[in-house]
């Protein structure tokens, strides 16, 4: 078996992988190795062909290829050693992985490791969709997919099931290419998808958007020919009276993302429940000494821009900790969630750094603000218009605002 | 009618389940022609891949029924038989639990009557000896049998045609039989698409359209009730967490063996199965109410258990006898018919019928050789062709070796379960000539993941195009009427 060592790998060549990739290669380390399991860069963003991409990062909106393009040059300036085609078959917590390629197969032993995997989509089996089990039912990623990328038509009668960023963008793409989308059917009381994605592939195509309505049942034995939908009550039981049957060919799933862990547990990197990603610091360091996580592997993100801010930061720290440029923190100041706050990232911190605080809320409300509190003492505080759980709030946090803080609680008030 | 040009076979059987499979490989030791009709594009495709995957040891039944001796003799053949068709089998054992007072008398009372059916090492164990079989299970007291194993079902199906095939019998997918005519020695055999088939023997081994076959020969005294069972599949993280079967100590009059966990060979754990009197013989669909209850099942049975390790519902129908209002079990027929001579029929042929295929298989054979002299074939191979383990079972040296060897086998293109790109192309290249992604599913594995084929079957859907020149339209999911697209998005853009 072929053996080697690297300074830091990268898992994964999406828009995570490529920023860390970059940074690493920037601080210093001279032998960064980034594997994909595409035969491309660039990742999920090669199939999302709208627009809307680089308003932070760039100050213009590109298409999800334009955006992993401006990347993909940069990477490719550096010089950095990439092998597409690839994939990771384990991973332990001494960052020795296996990695399995057309006509070899590798064990590479590297100082660092970037976590940069991205997620997957829920599936109907996931959030158990009875029913029959048809074709025609797809998450709306796959049907991005095939539309976007194999020129496949997958259906013409569409009904989504969820109102995520990707079933509302495919909502408006398959009724551009002639297909009748029915409507929408989301189970919240409120949109999980970004508001100008409501405004831009709902309300401009007048598809109809029902909140608090799921889909009970699904009826066709080969191919879809049809769901039964219904309001959900307070009890999550649908209500009797609000049943109806609504013919499709097509139903699309956008009911929610999953941070593809599955490796990092194997090594043994805690997950913070809240998010199903990594419990990492504020160097992205996760449970596991120099394994570091970045982008949707951590949390689920809503703009890409974020992605690449964040996992440029941990391709940074990542290198520094391969050059064994950063001394372990003697102190452990853990963040905690308050009132109104879904999840925090990081969930622990040393106090020593400046750091970049996320953190979505529990429910949309207006003109509040948000606290970072030690006891009643305020670290800082963000007054926020609009707060919602589609939209992620991030907070720059100075170290010198910390001083003797033992534990630090995000709420919103 | 004219025979002139109609294909002559010794024996067709009807239904490419595992027991229409089983008998099939079976009589390809012998050289006569055999052929088996299917209506559906795979074999396999009803309870035979849609059951707990459980080889039964035998204590349930009657002593001198058909169950128990099929079941006992059945499970005694298996591992001989999977090890020559490279088919996964783990004798793992079970814990039959008494968890009340009034359940002990029937876990010794299903001692007794599994001693009498040959079953071999049964144990009483008390609650300690439980605890070291299956640390945390609860309960007084237990029966042990360890001749209980787990399988792949569908790998078996589908292995056993496989062989067959291998081994000269003929088969007929998308060949529904509609008409069977009594010649004067034999029978004309009719399928849907209109094609006729003369035989000396028939063997009925429909399954769940059992009774209908039986009643084209004018047999009307069968009337088979579908009886569906829901079940939850777990992912796998939670492998390792049984290292043996643990079911409640059986109720009287329930048509199945209450709901329980129940290890796959592949690594993912089972729950249910439900059990629920239906209408219809294709209604494999999985209900909210039921599905709750699972859900409700598995939390209570497996602490720990979180919303996200249900990956996939699925349901399978029992082909039962009694109707509802009686419930229960009924023993199996197995029969060649004196009235309509050449005629076997096997009706009612559920649990345990995956255990008791092979044992099926040569008490059909002796009843064909009843009818017609069978002279043995020397050139059957019993061993099936192809691997009998998945590459991600392998170790990473063994690994290193076929990716080496086979490049393909170095592309990982379901990620999930890390099937490779050969094995998915073995899988496309099936000698049946199954051509669904539904059979690519139970050959590979591939889709079979957490992730439901969300990553790989847009990969599938490449490999079919670029090496097997597929168009939109000629993807299908599992039969002719499940099309997965409608076509290309633009016309001349095809890639």
């Amino acid at each position: 078996m072929n053996h080697s060592k690297k300074q830091v790998v990268i898992i994964g060549g999406g828009p995570a992988g490529l920023a860390a990739a970059i940074a690493a290669k920037k601080s210093g380390c001279t032998d960064v190795l980034l594997i994909e399991r595409d035969f491309i860069l660039g990742g999920i963003l090669n199939q999302c062909i709208h627009d809307g991409f680089g308003l932070h990062e760039f100050k213009e909106a590109l298409s999800g290829p334009e955006y992993a393009d401006r990347f993909i040059k940069e990477f490719h300036s550096l010089g950095i050693e990439v092998m597409t085609g690839t994939i990771v078959l384990s991973m332990n917590a001494d960052r020795v992985i296996d990695v399995s390629t057309r006509g070899t197969y590798k064990r590479i032993q590297a100082d660092a490791i970037v976590l940069g995997m991205g997620c997957r989509e829920r599936t109907a089996g996931a959030i158990s969709l009875p029913g029959t089990r048809p074709s025609g039912v797809f998450t709306a990623g796959s049907a991005q997919n095939f539309m976007n990328l194999q020129n496949i038509m997958v259906g013409k009668q569409v009904v989504v099931l969820g109102s995520g960023d990707i079933g509302l963008i495919m909502a408006r793409r398959m009724t551009l290419e002639g297909a009748k989308v029915e409507a929408v059917f989301e189970i919240l009381p409120y949109s999980s998808g970004l508001p100008r994605n409501i405004q831009q592939c709902l309300n401009d195509y007048e598809i109809p958007l029902f909140l608090k309505y799921s889909v009970i049942d699904i009826h066709g034995k080969d191919r879809i020919t049809g769901v039964t939908v219904a309001e959900i009550g307070a009890d999550r039981n649908p209500l009797e009276n609000t049943k109806r049957f609504v013919p499709c060919d097509t139903l699309l799933l956008s009911v929610g993302l999953i941070p593809e862990n599955e490796l990092s547990r194997s090594a043994g990197v805690k997950i913070y429940p809240k998010t199903s990603g990594a419990f990492v610091d504020e160097t992205y360091m996760t449970s596991i000494p120099g394994i570091f996580a970045c982008g949707n592997v951590l949390h689920v993100h809503d703009l890409v821009d974020h992605v690449s801010a964040e996992s440029y930061l941990a391709g940074r720290f990542a290198s520094e900790y391969a050059l064994g440029q950063c001394k372990p923190s003697k102190k452990e100041i853990p963040i905690e969630t308050g009132k109104g706050i879904r999840y925090v990232l990081p969930q622990k911190i040393s106090g020593e750094k400046d750091f970049v605080l996320s953190m979505r809320v529990v429910d949309p409300s207006r003109n509040q603000t948000v606290m970072v509190k030690c006891g009643e003492n305020i670290i800082a505080k963000k007054k926020m218009v609009r707060l919602h759980p589609a939209e992620m709030i991030r907070m720059d946090i100075k170290a010198e605002k910390i001083g003797n803080a033992t534990r630090l609680e995000v709420s919103v008030e | 009618m004219n025979s002139g040009n109609r294909k002559q076979y010794d024996v067709v059987i009807i239904g490419a389940g595992v027991v229409g499979n089983a008998i099939a490989r079976e009589l390809s030791r012998y050289k006569i022609n055999v052929a088996v009709m299917e209506k559906e594009m795979d074999v396999g495709m009803g309870t035979s891949s849609r059951n707990s995957g459980v080889i039964h040891s035998g204590i349930n039944y009657k002593p001198g029924t058909w169950r128990a001796k099929m079941d006992v003799l059945g499970n005694s053949m298996m591992e001989k038989l999977c090890d020559e068709l490279k088919v996964k089998i783990d004798y793992i054992g079970k814990l039959t639990v008494a968890q009340e007072e009034v359940d002990k008398q029937t876990i010794y009372d299903l001692k007794t009557q599994g001693e009498a059916n040959g079953v071999p090492g049964l144990e009483i164990l008390s609650s300690e000896q439980m605890q070291k079989k299956q640390p945390g299970v609860g309960g007084l007291e237990a029966l042990y049998s360890p001749s209980t194993g787990i399988i792949s079902p569908y790998g078996l199906t589908i292995s056993l045609a496989e062989n067959a095939l291998q081994n000269g019998v003929q088969y007929y997918l998308r060949s529904e039989v509609c008409s069977i005519t009594k010649l004067e020695h034999g029978f004309t055999v009719q399928i849907k698409n209109g094609e006729s088939f003369d035989t000396k023997i028939v063997i009925n081994a429909a399954g769940l359209y059992s009774d209908q076959i039986a009643k084209l020969v004018g047999l009307n005294e069968f009337k088979i009730y579908p009886c569906r069972g829901e079940y939850y599949i777990l992912d796998k993280r939670l492998q390792g967490t049984l290292s043996i079967l643990v079911y409640p100590a059986p109720h009287k009059g329930k048509a199945g063996l209450g709901i329980h966990l129940t290890n796959t060979v592949d690594g993912n754990i089972l729950i249910g199965p439900s059990d629920e009197y239906i209408e219809q013989k294709d209604d494999v669909a999985c209900t909210a109410d039921i599905m709750k209850k699972l859900q409700e099942e598995g939390h209570e049975l497996l602490p720990g258990l979180l919303t996200s390790d249900f990956i996939r519902g699925f349901s399978g129908l029992r082909a039962k006898q009694n109707p509802p209002e009686i419930g229960g079990f009924k023993d199996f027929v197995i029969e060649s018919r004196k009235d309509v001579p050449g005629f076997i029929n096997l009706v009612g042929l559920e649990s345990p019928g995956l255990t008791s295929s092979p044992a099926i298989a040569i008490t059909v054979r002796d009843m064909v050789k009843e009818i017609m002299p069978l002279q043995e074939n020397k050139e059957f191979i019993a061993t099936r062709k192809g691997e009998a383990m998945h590459f991600y079972e392998k170790s990473p040296e063994e690994k290193a070796d076929l990716i080496a060897k086979d490049p393909n086998y170095g592309e990982i293109v379901c990620r999930c379960e890390q099937i490779t790109k050969k094995e998915v192309l073995d899988a496309i290249q099936n000698p049946l000539h199954a051509k669904t992604l539904v059979g690519i599913k139970y050959r590979a594995r591939a889709m079979m993941g957490r992730c439901q084929g969300g990553f790989c079957t847009p990969r599938i859907v490449r490999i079919l195009e670029e090496e097997f020149g597929y168009k939109p339209e000629d993807y299908l999911l599992k039969s002719s009427s499940s099309p997965l697209f409608v076509g290309y998005m633009r016309e001349g853009g095809e890639q």
